[in-house]
């Protein structure tokens, strides 16, 4: 388990955004149905170092037998899973395709985003969030190609939520019928669970890392779109095996389209261009807008 | 893992139920977590009593009920049950199966007072 993952301050470059989960209610009694009910009292003894409050032992009163049954009935995600639809549809009614770029740290999502910006930039407007646990080194990466770009930093959380995805899209204001990239948290876990409101997820896998990655990070490749295939170039170097890697990936998810692409010598780049493309004009309404007359 | 997210999404609620359900203490949680969800009971657990702490579920009591993973098989064309999102159909061997249950994280219900 990861004990590093606390979304306990989020925050995005500048003021601070505490990142909260506003609760929705449902309601619905049932009668108490008769059950024992066991404690042990740990409490937050040594559990405590995440800081969440200090929890002292102590308030609690045993045995006042008000104890009843409370029906819930809600999904742990749910709250997030509304913020992400908020999100969907704020990106409807501008027109803009949102793509969640999802990968381990060092796949190669920034080298591939700034390789692609650098084209795409040409042919449409195109704006960027970029999350990371510290530093703001990707925006300033980003912003260097001349694109409008605005970090999150996770704090000690392990991904993107739809909150914070939200929080920084109104901050971008990113333009009518843009693509807007969310490069999210590099990690092959957390971010599965996590609707950010995006049009597509797209999973990055650089060949250094291994073929068998489908399989070991499950969920991950079940909740992608695309799955693009990076490094290509150094493929001689190493021992991948694109045919297996496919084949597993599609164990796991058998709709999920491949791509293979190399930043570095610009194999496949065109595919995922025209990918974009093809995406962008499913959000857009008309392909003659005036951005796409300028290029 | 994500499940301290997960976990102050669940106290979230609690705090949420508090108010229009009217109580002031959660004695027992009981969470439905899928076999092919993405969060691990012992983590949720561990999870649970670091997030709790000091407040109105201090010392509750985490519950989870386990679903196993069901799937939809395009060969069979029937539901089958799935251990693990990357395991075949049981009955044809083959991988067209898309997951239809057992990926749920819910909580059902809590004993309050």
């Amino acid at each position: 388990m990861c004990t590093v993952c606390g979304c306990g301050q989020a925050t995005q470059e500048g003021p601070a955004n505490s990142h909260r989960h506003k609760p929705h209610a449902h309601h619905h009694h049932h009668d108490g149905h008769g059950h024992d009910h066991h404690h042990d009292h740990r409490h937050g003894d040594g559990t405590d170092t995440f800081d969440f409050g200090s929890g002292p032992a102590g308030a609690h009163v045993p045995g006042m037998s008000q104890a009843r049954i409370v029906q819930v009935e809600q999904d742990i995600l749910g709250e997030n899973d509304r913020l992400a639809g908020r999100n969907r549809s704020y990106f409807a009614e501008r027109n803009v395709l949102a793509l969640n770029l999802v990968s381990s740290p060092g796949s190669g999502k920034t080298t591939l985003l700034v390789r692609s910006i650098e084209s795409l930039a040409e042919r449409f407007p195109v704006a960027v969030i970029e999350g990371d646990q510290q530093t703001s080194f990707d925006a300033d990466r980003i912003r260097a190609t001349g694109v409008p770009a605005v970090q999150i930093n996770t704090g000690k959380g392990c991904h993107l939520d739809a909150r914070m995805v939200g929080d920084a899209a109104h901050r971008l204001d990113p333009q009518e019928g843009s693509v807007l990239f969310i490069e999210n948290v590099g990690n092959l876990v957390c971010p599965a669970a996590f609707d950010l409101g995006e049009a597509r997820r797209v999973v990055m896998l650089s060949v250094t890392e291994g073929d068998d990655k489908p399989l070991k990070y499950p969920d991950m490749f079940h909740a992608a779109d695309l799955m693009m295939i990076t490094k290509t170039d150094l493929l001689p170097y190493v021992s991948f095996d694109i045919e297996k890697c496919v084949e597993f990936a599609r164990r796991i998810n058998p709709e999920i389209e491949v791509m293979r692409v190399s930043a570095t010598s610009g194999e496949g780049l065109e595919t995922w261009f025209e990918w974009i493309g093809r995406r962008r004009s499913a959000v857009v309404p008309s392909q003659s807008s005036a951005s796409e007359a300028r290029a | 893992m994500h499940e301290l997210a997960l976990c102050e999404s669940v106290l979230s609620i609690l705090q949420g139920q508090a108010k229009t359900q009217q109580f002031d203490r959660v004695k027992t949680v009981w969470l439905q977590v899928g076999a092919l969800s993405c969060a691990a009971p012992d983590a949720l657990d561990f999870c649970f009593r670091a997030v709790t702490a000091g407040t109105l579920a201090d010392g509750a009591r985490l519950e989870v009920i386990r679903t196993p993973g069901q799937a939809w098989c395009m060969r069979c064309g029937e539901t089958v049950m799935l251990g693990e999102r990357y395991d075949p159909c049981p009955q044809c061997g083959t991988f067209e199966v898309q997951v239809t249950g057992g990926d749920e994280m819910r909580i059902k219900e809590l004993e309050v007072e």
